[in-house]
Order: structure tokens, then C-alpha cells, then sequence
């Protein structure tokens, strides 16, 4: 039953390996109702804390699991060796005749009355000097424990924790994520008594006393070890482990659903935050008037979920929500929950008419009509309002339609409508429906299929797991809405730095590429930026601009070069390709160019070439520095001397045409295969001549030759940037 | 209790409900008092909280507060959306360790029956922009609707808070509802009486929820209000620095209440320009912090009053 630590954890001992039974710690922390969503982190730190602070005092432990419940956190650490094991320590002091201060120094700290309680260490090379022995006696667990424990709770990192009650007038009073009312901790054998390991934490004396459930066993219990602790909370209506709880509230849920014809909507974010409200689940079904469906199925489930906290289901076969909820209460009621269903019922009537009214009232107006008002709402100080994003985004996105092939018209409108939504009551009440709800409403008012589609579409993808839009209008609009984002902040340099990316840049760009490498679609950064900024800041200069671009571009390659790495490419074959030949490359075509690099360089042809290549560069490097000077230019074929000399340059005359032919075509498969080509005249190059020939002429043209094949693969890829 | 005649039993009357919740909390010890005579958008800016949650003394104290919230105004058309309701605070300097259980007794009080009703405090960290304050605590959740607010100051009016005040916040007409078994507010029973002789909720505020509806989004008067807003500001100001025992010393604060009223008055009038929608967005942050300057310079008054436990 106990968790496997990870490979990096310190050492644990197996059970039985070189010992007999050793003693379990219980720990156990009761306080008032602790946040759900801080509970598994905190279970988790606790038992993190423990352990190291263990392991570092020496002792060893088999195994450790922790567990928290609306009101506990618990640990359980079994196997930890009842004292520490005593420690010789030899430490080394001043050499004999020393400064007087340095040996007085050296038995303070080492804790001797006189240097004839020291060993003298003789070394004929520096000289003899004292040694101390010291001896620690381990101590006992139990005490190592009271003396930690308490820094633990003390320190405890909680995101967010305060003070309370009398003490919290005094200075150093303790901080908790709620008040603190009990502390149990017990270490001992599984044959024994345990003790209680003893320690006070502001006025709270560790114990072995807790509580039940609030309602149903309030009364204090009595503990011994974790298997009783366990047992006696279950029997005090609690189910200690958060897993339990989850399992019991998911097949609850989906029995009460399938019993009733219906399939629980599954959402494992509601489940674990409801499995954290609760210490002892009980799954109810309640209902709600059918004519709330007329409500999208989103809004329902949002109200629902996010307000009350509750499960939604849904008929199996239309896969259409039904008009019933699942609520997971804290008690079993004295009437079966009758009550508390009615109560829920209630309440969420009472959500669902506000959230139809509202869906009623946004109905009522058309979207286009919303848009006046945007011209009042500031999208950020120096980007002015939200109403002047809306027109360059509309702008952008009808350039974008003939290059995405999306009709310019319905762009122009699905671009005009898109952010309208962020006006309606809906999307104020639940903002995580903004979009969803302009399709909706795009959709009541008769607009185009294309159109509505991109009011939701438009905002994707969102992250490395979201989809991205197939849909041109909803692809152009998708690119001139994150564009016009990135250009904005880039114009008033208010880039990402470091862990610092408040206006979630990195996301619109890789939102941009994911696009551009999924709909093939094919994109120049440092034009995109160019063409748009002066929208932004009319009286920017041709310089300035340009500056901005490099900044612009530059990011995109690291963001490139971070979603390749992502998927699993080199990130050398990333830098090799990014410029060659000093031109940037379009987002797309330098993926199309890692893929080709990287599937060549697995060929025997891709290997030698670049050995090949390498070693040019590699002698070329050198000789160049020698001279002082490159070898660019043509090499003179008068100046050929061997056959080998001639066959390269013809190879490389025929490769360098047909790269670039295939290169233009940005077939850069065929461009490779052009590369291959040059290999065999390469490895006989270098098998059969000597580059420093003795006539300084000939040797020049050599290094000419060499040069060639540098520049000739360099309009695929710069081989130089290439490792292995 | 059980001598209380069937029209003052907490789930008959809205006034029932009321006072059973003033002896409640009055049988624990805390001073019962009225509500404080001036706008104000919730309880905790009653002076018996804002300003006694600071400083050392003891303090423990209930009381109804009529809350104003402008904007929240639906021309009585939304069932339990008002633009004036009413809160049923409750004060306790410490928290005492068993406030919780005090609370859940005060439901039971009420009629809320723990072993048949689902009760729970779900996570609510409270923060007040205008007020400089914030604490930690709950949602207490009713059988999944929100009764009360339950809160561990931490610091108010840019002070800490030392020792820490519990505070309890009711909304009554939801609690009312509930109990009632009512689900739009105008429908509460106010007096407890049947027939003829039967107060609704409705009879005592739906028109002023009608009208106030109309003044507060339609015709209140913006130049006045702004102007308004400024004066207050300027008086708070104004009676702070007159209200230093010896001027320059700021040992001693003479003032610190009627300097807190002007504060009140600020952070009203602001909501009253808030529902008329004639406060940018940007602007609003800055009058948040105009309202938050006043209120923490209140509370520093304050601390150094005799009932703030500077003497």
C-alpha cells in the first residue's frame, strides 16, 4: 500500500533487510476547514519534510505516505530505527606549536578541556598537527522527532496562511493555513504502546487525541498508530485518503446516473476539488425544470459546476445533458438527504434562472450593437481601446484571408464579431465561456456557419494541447488576433523577460507557429511585425522598426526552436537552418528543413557529407586564420592539377544548381538528395589531394574549392552548427 | 425558545429570524447594537468593526447593518438580487478557539438542523480594496447555498490585526429564504402574521427597490456625487490632521471617528458613481485607492485612541 519513492529520493531500507521490526511515526495535524485545492500539496510537503529532515538526521526510513481530509493532514512514516547510530568524528586543528589563539579555537570546537585530550597526527612534509576524536552518541528517534517536528509545522509553506485567536497578539505566534487545534504524533512498535513524542507548538501539546467527523462523530478518539488511526476515523465517519474519497464519489456518481438512464459527465478537476470538501461522501442526485434546456449545454454545466460545485450528466445516446445534477454532501442525513437535495434543488433553480435570464437578455441584442462600447473600454494604457484592436484585428485578418484562402468577406465580419461576446452577461458571469457564447449568439442572429465558428475558434489554440482551427476564416482571424497582440506589446516593448510573461506572449506566438506548421501556412515574422507596428505607433522610424523586427524575429526562432525541441527535435538541426545564407527563413519552411536535415543526416550519404563538410570547414577555419584572410571567390580551373580537383568542382557546380532549384520549390528532400550527390566527390577529394600544396596558387585554389562546398551546402543548411 | 409564539419562530419571519439571532448573540456576551447611521455597503464598515477590529481590547459585538450596494439594483424584477439588503454581523476580538462551533449552535438556533441539512465552509479569502483589509476563512455553505461569510481578519485599514477578530457575516433575506422555504425575497414573510395581518417583505421595500433602482442607474446626480466625493475626501483629510493631541507629536488621536464618517460617505458616493456607469475603468482603480488611502489613514488615527488601546 505505500507509494514507491521516486529513483532520486534518498535511500529507504527494504523491509527485513538487516533489522527487526523497527518503530512507525504517526503524525497527524487537525485544524478547520483547510482549502481544497491546497490539500494535495500540502499532504505531499508534509511528507517531503519529514522524510528529509529523517534523512538527514541519519535515520532511514522503509516507507511514507501521507493524507489530507477537509480538517487533517496525516503522515505515516514506518521503519525508521529507533535511535540514531553514534557518530566518530575526527577533526582535524592547528599543527603542533601553533598560534595559541588557533588551539584554543580548535578545543572549543571540538569540545576538549586540554590538548592532552587531543591525538597528535604526524605528516614530515607540513609538519605534525592535533586531531580531535569526537564521539556523538546517537540519539533517540523519538527525541530526534520532537526537536523537528515542531520546525516543521512552523515552517510549513503555505501558499496563503494566518493567525487567529489570543495568541495571535503576540509576536512569533504560529501561522496556519487555518486555526490549528490539535497536533497528534505517536512513534513506537507495531507490538506496543507507542509514545507520544512530546513537543508544544504555540500552546498546542502534541497528543494522541483527535476527532471525528464535525456532525456525525464530533467526540474525541483516542489513537495508537496509524492502523488504528486509520480504522478508528473510518469507524468516526471519515475516510482519511483523498483517493478513496474520489473513487467513491466517481462510481457513486456514474451509478446514480446509469440506474437513472443516464452518463455522468466526467471532470476530474470538479472531482478532485470535491473530494476535498468532503471527509465522509455522500452522492445525491437532485433535478431541475426541463425548460432550462433551452440554455446551452455549456452554460448549464458552468453554472452548475462552477457555483455549486456539482456534476452534470447527460442522456448516453444524444450525449445532450439531462435535466439532473449530482451533489456530493458531507453527511448522511437523518431523512436520506431529502432535504439537502431540495436545498440544492433550490439553489440551483434560483442560478439557472439568473444564468437563462442572462442568456435571454444577451439574445435580445445584436453583437455588432455591443461594439460601440468598446470604443470606452481600455484594452491597455498604451494600446489604447479595445474598440481600435477590434479595426486593426479586422484589417489584419483580411490580409490574412488570400493568404490563408479563407473568403475575405466573411472574415471581415467573423474578425468584426469575434470579440463582442466579452460584452454580453454570460461571458460576465462565467468568463471561461467567452467565445463559445459569440458562436452561440452569432449563430441566433443568422450570421454565416464560418463566421460564428470563428467567435470561438479564433482564441485557439490555446496551449500545447488545444486544437487548431481547420476552419480559413477562423485561421485568418486566429493569426490577426495573436499577431496584433504580439506586435502591440513588442511596439511598446513590453516583451516576456524570464518567468515574466504577464500578457501570455509566448502562448500567442506558439498559438501562431502551431498554426503555420499545421495548416501549412507560410509566415515571415519579422514581415508580419513590419507591416503592422506603424498601426500601433505611427511615428516610429524605419530604424526603430527594424530594430524591433530583429527583437521580433528572434523571439520567434526561440520559440520555434522550443516547440521543435518539444516534439522531439535536435536542436542543433534548428540553429543549422535558421539562416542560411544570412536569409531568414519562413516559420513553416524551417520545420520543412529540420525534418529533411534531420532524415538525411540518418543516411550513410548524410553522415559522410557532413563529415565531409566538416572537415572543410575545419581545415579552412585554420588556414584561414593563418592567412588572415578568407578564400571566397571563384577557384580558377586552370589552376585543377588532378582529376579529383575537377570532378568536385563539377559536382559541385551540378549540386549547387540543383539545391537551389529544389530549394525555390521548397522541396527540401529533393534538395538533400541533390546534396548526396556530392559526397563521393568530396571523399575523393579528400582521399586523393593534399589541400596545402607547396605553390601557394594552387594551395589558394584549393581552399577556394573547400569554400565551395561550404557555400554549396549552406543553402539547405549551415553544416557547421551541426554537433557529431 | 420553546415559549416563542408560532410569528416570532426564526422560519416564519424575517424579523423572527432577526431576533433570534440578537439573543443568541447577546446570551454569549457580545453588546447588541443598532445599525450604524450611515450608508454603508456592507457591516464590516461599521466603525464597530472597521475600526475596533484594531488594537489590543477585547471587543465583541452584533448588530444589523442595512448594506447599500448601488449597481446590484434590479427595479425588483430579480428574486434575490437587492440594491439595499440587510447583514447580520457579529464581531468576537480574540476568536475565541471555539468560534465555529458558536456559529454552527446559532444556525441551530435559527432551525437549521446540522444532523439533516449539509453544512460546510468552503474556502473564501476576503479581501477589501477600499477598506485596506483582508482575512482568511470561509463560504458556509447551506445544503449548497452560501449563508454566511466567515472571516479571520488579518489586517484592516492597512493595520494588523492583533489579536485577530473573527467575523461573521449573515445575509439574512437568503437565510430568511431558506428557512422560509421561499425562493424570491419579495415573498418573505416580514412580520410572522398570516393573512390580512401578513408583512411581506415585499409591502416594506419593493418600491424602494423600484425607485432607488431608477436613481441609482438613472438620475442620480453626477456632479453633485463628484463633488460630494471630493468634499468627503477633503473633511476626512481635514479632521485626521486636526485631530492630533499637540499637532506634531501623533501620540495621541482626538478625532478618529468623525474623520472614519467622511470615509463611509467616500466610499459610498463612489459606489453610487460606480452604477452609473460614468467611472472608467482606469479612473475606478484610482478611486479605489483615493477610498483605501482615507480608510488606512483612519485606521492609523485610530490605533492611537483610547478604544484603538493606545492608552
Amino acid at each position: 500500500m505505500f507509494q514507491r519513492t521516486p529513483a532520486c529520493s534518498p535511500p529507504r531500507r527494504k523491509r527485513g533487510e538487516g533489522s527487526k521490526k523497527m518503530p512507525d511515526l504517526l503524525f497527524e495535524l487537525f485544524s478547520e476547514e483547510i482549502p481544497a485545492r491546497m490539500q494535495a500539496k500540502a499532504a505531499d510537503d508534509l511528507r517531503r519534510m519529514v522524510t528529509d529532515k529523517l534523512v538527514a538526521e541519519g535515520l532511514v526510513y522503509e516507507g511514507a505516505k501521507a493524507f489530507a481530509t477537509p480538517r487533517r493532514l496525516a503522515l505515516t512514516v514506518h521503519g525508521i530505527p529507533a535511535r540514531q547510530s553514534d557518530l566518530k568524528e575526527e577533526r582535524k586543528g592547528p599543527r603542533v606549536g601553533g598560534p595559541e589563539a588557533a588551539i584554543a579555537g580548535f578545543l572549543k570546537a571540538a569540545g576538549l578541556a586540554s590538548l592532552d585530550e587531543a591525538k597528535i597526527q604526524r605528516d614530515p612534509k607540513k609538519g605534525d598537527f592535533y586531531v580531535a576524536l569526537i564521539e556523538k552518541p546517537g540519539r533517540a528517534t523519538i527525541d530526534v522527532l520532537a526537536d523537528i517536528l515542531p520546525v516543521i509545522i512552523r515552517t510549513f509553506p503555505w501558499p496563503k496562511s494566518m493567525r487567529w485567536g489570543e495568541r495571535s497578539a503576540r509576536s512569533g505566534a504560529l501561522s496556519w493555513v487555518r486555526p490549528l487545534h490539535a497536533i497528534t504524533a505517536t512513534f513506537g512498535l507495531e507490538t506496543e504502546e507507542p509514545d507520544v513524542v512530546k513537543f508544544v507548538v504555540d500552546g498546542i501539546e502534541a497528543g494522541q487525541t483527535t476527532f471525528g467527523h464535525r456532525f456525525m462523530a464530533p467526540a474525541p478518539i483516542s489513537v495508537r498508530r496509524f492502523e488504528d488511526y486509520e480504522a478508528k476515523l473510518l469507524d468516526a465517519r471519515v475516510v482519511l485518503d483523498p483517493e478513496r474519497r474520489k473513487d467513491t464519489i466517481l462510481t457513486d456518481a456514474k451509478q446514480l446516473a446509469f440506474a437513472q438512464g443516464f452518463e455522468l459527465v466526467e471532470d476530474q478537476v470538479l472531482l478532485d476539488e470535491v473530494a476535498g470538501l468532503v471527509e465522509w461522501p455522500v452522492v445525491l442526485m437532485g433535478s431541475f425544470d426541463k425548460e432550462f434546456l433551452s440554455i446551452p449545454g455549456e452554460v448549464i454545466r458552468a453554472t452548475i459546476r462552477n457555483n455549486q460545485k456539482c456534476f452534470v450528466v447527460s442522456d448516453p445516446k444524444t450525449k445532450k445533458l439531462a435535466n439532473k445534477f449530482i451533489l456530493t454532501a458531507n453527511i448522511e442525513a437523518s431523512d436520506g438527504g431529502q432535504a439537502i437535495t431540495a436545498g440544492n434543488e433550490r439553489v440551483i433553480r434560483a442560478r439557472l434562472s439568473d444564468a437563462k435570464f442572462f442568456y435571454e437578455t444577451d439574445l435580445k441584442t445584436k453583437l455588432e450593437d455591443r461594439l460601440p462600447k468598446f470604443e470606452q473600454i481600455v484594452f491597455h494604457e498604451k494600446l489604447g481601446t479595445q474598440g481600435e484592436r477590434i479595426k486593426r484585428i479586422e484589417l489584419s485578418a483580411a490580409e490574412f484571408a488570400t493568404h490563408v484562402g479563407a473568403d475575405v468577406e466573411k472574415t471581415k465580419r467573423a474578425a468584426h464579431l469575434a470579440k463582442a461576446d466579452l460584452l454580453t452577461d454570460v461571458v460576465g458571469e462565467f468568463p471561461e465561456l467567452q467565445g463559445l457564447m459569440g458562436k452561440y449568439y452569432a449563430l441566433a442572429q443568422g450570421e454565416d456557419a464560418s463566421v460564428a465558428a470563428a467567435s470561438e475558434e479564433h482564441y485557439k489554440p490555446q496551449g500545447p494541447n488545444d486544437r487548431v482551427p481547420t476552419d480559413p476564416v477562423s485561421i485568418a482571424v486566429a493569426l490577426a488576433d495573436k499577431i496584433d497582440t504580439l506586435v502591440g506589446f513588442w511596439a511598446i516593448d513590453e516583451k516576456p523577460t524570464g518567468s515574466k510573461d504577464p500578457y501570455a506572449l509566448r502562448r500567442a506566438a506558439l498559438g501562431v507557429i502551431r498554426i503555420a506548421i499545421e495548416r501549412e501556412i507560410e509566415l515571415y515574422p519579422r514581415g508580419l511585425l513590419e507591416r503592422r507596428i506603424k498601426r500601433i505607433r505611427a511615428n516610429l522610424s524605419d530604424e526603430e522598426i527594424s530594430e524591433i523586427g530583429d527583437s521580433f524575429q528572434r523571439f520567434f526562432e526561440d520559440r520555434l526552436t522550443v516547440q521543435l525541441r518539444d516534439q522531439g527535435a535536435r536542436h542543433d538541426l534548428v540553429e543549422a537552418v535558421l539562416h542560411p545564407g544570412g536569409r531568414e527563413v519562413g516559420l513553416l519552411s524551417t520545420v520543412r528543413r529540420v525534418e529533411a536535415l534531420g532524415k538525411f543526416l540518418d543516411t550513410d550519404d548524410g553522415k559522410n557529407l557532413l563529415a565531409g563538410t566538416k572537415r572543410a570547414s575545419n581545415i579552412l577555419g585554420i588556414e584561414e586564420k593563418k592567412d588572415k584572410r578568407s578564400f571566397d571567390g571563384t577557384p580558377d580551373p586552370a589552376l585543377y592539377k588532378v582529376d579529383e580537383e575537377k570532378a568536385l568542382a563539377k559536382a559541385i557546380d551540378q549540386v549547387k544548381a540543383e539545391a537551389a532549384a529544389a530549394v525555390a520549390k521548397e522541396d527540401f528532400a529533393a534538395a538533400m538528395s541533390a546534396m548526396a550527390k556530392l559526397r563521393p566527390a568530396v571523399d575523393a577529394f579528400f582521399d586523393k589531394v593534399k589541400v596545402n600544396d607547396d605553390d601557394p596558387k594552387v594551395r589558394e585554389n584549393r581552399l577556394k574549392l573547400l569554400n565551395e562546398i561550404r557555400a554549396a551546402t549552406r543553402a539547405v543548411a549551415d553544416f557547421s552548427k551541426i554537433e557529431g | 425558545m420553546d415559549a416563542l409564539p408560532p410569528h416570532m419562530r426564526p422560519e416564519r419571519s424575517f424579523q423572527g429570524l432577526i431576533l433570534t439571532l440578537q439573543r443568541y448573540w447577546a446570551d454569549y456576551g457580545c453588546v447588541i447594537l443598532q445599525p450604524y447611521d450611515m450608508e454603508v455597503g456592507a457591516g464590516t464598515f461599521h466603525p464597530a468593526t472597521t475600526l475596533r477590529a484594531l488594537g489590543p481590547k477585547r471587543w465583541n459585538a452584533a448588530y444589523v447593518q442595512p448594506s447599500r450596494r448601488p449597481k446590484d439594483g434590479r427595479y425588483g424584477e430579480n428574486p434575490n438580487r437587492l440594491q439595499h439588503y440587510y447583514q447580520f454581523q457579529v464581531i468576537l476580538k480574540p476568536s475565541p478557539p471555539d468560534i465555529q462551533e458558536l456559529y454552527l449552535k446559532s444556525l441551530a438556533a435559527i432551525g437549521v438542523d446540522s444532523h439533516l441539512h449539509d453544512i460546510r465552509f468552503v474556502e473564501d479569502d476576503w479581501e477589501s480594496p477600499t477598506l485596506g483589509a483582508w482575512g482568511l476563512g470561509w463560504e458556509c455553505w447551506c445544503d449548497g447555498m452560501e449563508v454566511s461569510q466567515f472571516t479571520y481578519f488579518q489586517q484592516v485599514a492597512g493595520v494588523e490585526c492583533a489579536p485577530v477578530a473573527g467575523e461573521l457575516t449573515y445575509g439574512l433575506e437568503r437565510l430568511a429564504m431558506y428557512v422560509q422555504g421561499v425562493d424570491r425575497v419579495y415573498d418573505l414573510n416580514f412580520n410572522g402574521r398570516d393573512g390580512a395581518e401578513k408583512v411581506s417583505y415585499g409591502d416594506v421595500f419593493l418600491q424602494a427597490e423600484q425607485e432607488y433602482s431608477r436613481h441609482n442607474f438613472e438620475h442620480s446626480d453626477i456632479e453633485m456625487l463628484f463633488e460630494q466625493f471630493k468634499m468627503a475626501e477633503q473633511a476626512c483629510r481635514k479632521y485626521l490632521d486636526a485631530g492630533w493631541k499637540n499637532g506634531s507629536s501623533r501620540k495621541e488621536h482626538l478625532m478618529a471617528l468623525p474623520a472614519y464618517d467622511q470615509c463611509i460617505k467616500a466610499s459610498h458616493v463612489f459606489n453610487l458613481l460606480d452604477a452609473r456607469g460614468v467611472i472608467s475603468v482606469t479612473e475606478r482603480q484610482s478611486y479605489i485607492m483615493r477610498v483605501r488611502e482615507l480608510a488606512k489613514a483612519c485606521g492609523e488615527a485610530w490605533v492611537h485612541t483610547e478604544a484603538g488601546g493606545a492608552l
